[in-house]
C-alpha cells in the first residue's frame, strides 16, 4: 500500500468512528460543540501518532507475550504528557473535556492501531497511519460536534448565527449525542451504497 | 441517607452509559441479547468494585504520600489490567461455574472505559473508601440496567421493518438516544 492510500483511508473508508465504530465514549461525550470535538480529536491524534511511532520502533524488543501491557504503558505515558500539557496551556478546554483526557488510554482506536498496524510495520508507515487515523477521528468529532452545536445552540465554532434561545437544547444534552450520531451514520451508509 | 443519594444518583440520575457516555463500546457491542447482557453486567459489577477499592487504596497510601499524582493514569490502567487477569485465574480455580458464566466477558473489561472512569471519578469527587465502594457497585448496577433494557429493545428491533440505511448501528444509536431521553426524567431527584 502506498503512503497516500495509507494516509487517506482513515478519513472515509476506514473512518474510526463512522465505519469501525471505535472510540465511541469520547465521540459522544465530548462533542457538545465543534471546538470541544476539535480539541479532543487533536489530543487523541497526538497520542495515536506518538504511540504508533514508538511502538513501531521498539516492536522487536518486546516479547510477544507481554506486548499488550507494554503497549498500554507506552500509550499511558503519552496520555499523561497530553494531560499535563493541556492543563498547562489550555486550562479551559482541559476543564471541559475533563475525565475524557485520561480515558484516551482505553480508547480502542489507539490500542487497536498499535496492535494491528504499528506492531507489524516500519516507522514511517506507522506515523502516516497514526496521522491519517487521528485526523479521521478529529474530522468525525468536528462533524458531530458541529452538527450538535448548530442544532443545539445555533452557532458554529462559537460564532452565533441564529438568535437567542432558538436552539434545540436536547442536542447539547446526552440524548442528542446518540441521535445525531445515529443519523450521521445512517446518511453515510446511504451515501456509500449509492 | 447519604449512601441512598449516592446509589440513586449513580443508577438513575447520572447513569454511567446514558448520561456520562462511559462504557458505550460494550453497551453497543454486547447488547444484542438479554442473556449475554446479564453475564456482562455481572462481570462489570465484580471488576468495577474490586478495581475501585484497589485503586483507591493505591492512590491514598502510595501515590498521594509520595507525590506521584502524575502516575495516576499509568498505574490505574496497569492495576486494572492485572486485576482482570487475576480475577480470571482465581475464578477459574475457585468457582468454575461462575467462571463459565462470566469468563468470555472478563478480557473485554480491561478496555471498558467505565471501570477506569469510576476509579478516576471517586478520586475527583473526594469520596472515602466506603462511599467509593457503594458508588462503584451502584454504577455497575446502573450500567447493567441500561444494558439489559437496551438489549430487550434491540431483540424486538431486529424484527421491525426499518429503512435500509438505518438498519443496525444507526437504529441502535437512535434507540439509545430515546432511552437517554427517558432517563433524563430522573434529573433533579437527588
Amino acid at each position: 500500500m502506498n503512503n497516500w492510500a495509507n494516509f487517506t483511508k482513515g478519513f472515509i473508508k476506514e473512518n474510526p468512528v463512522f465505519v469501525l465504530l471505535l472510540g465511541m465514549c469520547p465521540t459522544l461525550g465530548t462533542t457538545t460543540s465543534a471546538i470541544n470535538g476539535l480539541g479532543m480529536g487533536l489530543a487523541t491524534a497526538f497520542v495515536l501518532i506518538m504511540s504508533n511511532m514508538v511502538i513501531s520502533l521498539v516492536k522487536n524488543l518486546i516479547p510477544d507475550k507481554v506486548r499488550i501491557p507494554a503497549f498500554i504503558v507506552i500509550i499511558a505515558s503519552f496520555v499523561t504528557i497530553v494531560d499535563l500539557l493541556m492543563a498547562g496551556y489550555v486550562p479551559a478546554l482541559h476543564e471541559q473535556l475533563g475525565l475524557f483526557i485520561p480515558l484516551i488510554v482505553v480508547n480502542c482506536i489507539v490500542l487497536g492501531r498499535a496492535e494491528s498496524f504499528a506492531s507489524k510495520n516500519g516507522v514511517l508507515p506507522s506515523i502516516i497511519d497514526g496521522l491519517g487515523m487521528g485526523l479521521g477521528f478529529t474530522f468525525a468529532l468536528v462533524l458531530l460536534g458541529g452538527t450538535r452545536e448548530i442544532l443545539g445552540s445555533g452557532s458554529i465554532f462559537n460564532y452565533k448565527f441564529i438568535g437567542d434561545n432558538d436552539g434545540m437544547l436536547v442536542f447539547i444534552l446526552a440524548p442528542g449525542a446518540f441521535i445525531a450520531l445515529g443519523y450521521i451514520i445512517a446518511v453515510i451508509n446511504k451515501l456509500k451504497k449509492a | 441517607m447519604e449512601y441512598f443519594a449516592i446509589i440513586i444518583g449513580a443508577i438513575f440520575v447520572n447513569n454511567i452509559v446514558l448520561a456520562q457516555f462511559l462504557g458505550v463500546c460494550p453497551f453497543l457491542g454486547v447488547s444484542s441479547k438479554v442473556s449475554t447482557s446479564v453475564g456482562m453486567t455481572g462481570a462489570v459489577i465484580f471488576v468495577m468494585t474490586i478495581a475501585t477499592i484497589v485503586t483507591y487504596l493505591i492512590n491514598t497510601y502510595v501515590l498521594v504520600p509520595y507525590q506521584l499524582d502524575y502516575l495516576k493514569t499509568i498505574s490505574y490502567i496497569l492495576v486494572i489490567a492485572a486485576l482482570v487477569q487475576m480475577v480470571e485465574i482465581i475464578l477459574k480455580k475457585v468457582s468454575p461455574s461462575l467462571y463459565q458464566a462470566l469468563g468470555v466477558f472478563l478480557p473485554l473489561i480491561t478496555t471498558n472505559c467505565a471501570v477506569l472512569g469510576v476509579a478516576l471519578l471517586v478520586i475527583q469527587k473526594q469520596m472515602n473508601l466506603m462511599q467509593s465502594t457503594v458508588f462503584a457497585v451502584a454504577t455497575g448496577i446502573g450500567f447493567g440496567l441500561a444494558l439489559i433494557i437496551f438489549a430487550g429493545i434491540r431483540e424486538h428491533l431486529d424484527l421491525m421493518n426499518i429503512p435500509k440505511g438505518m438498519k443496525g448501528v444507526p437504529a441502535a444509536l437512535v434507540t439509545a438516544g430515546i432511552l437517554a431521553l427517558a432517563f433524563m426524567g430522573f434529573t433533579g431527584i437527588v
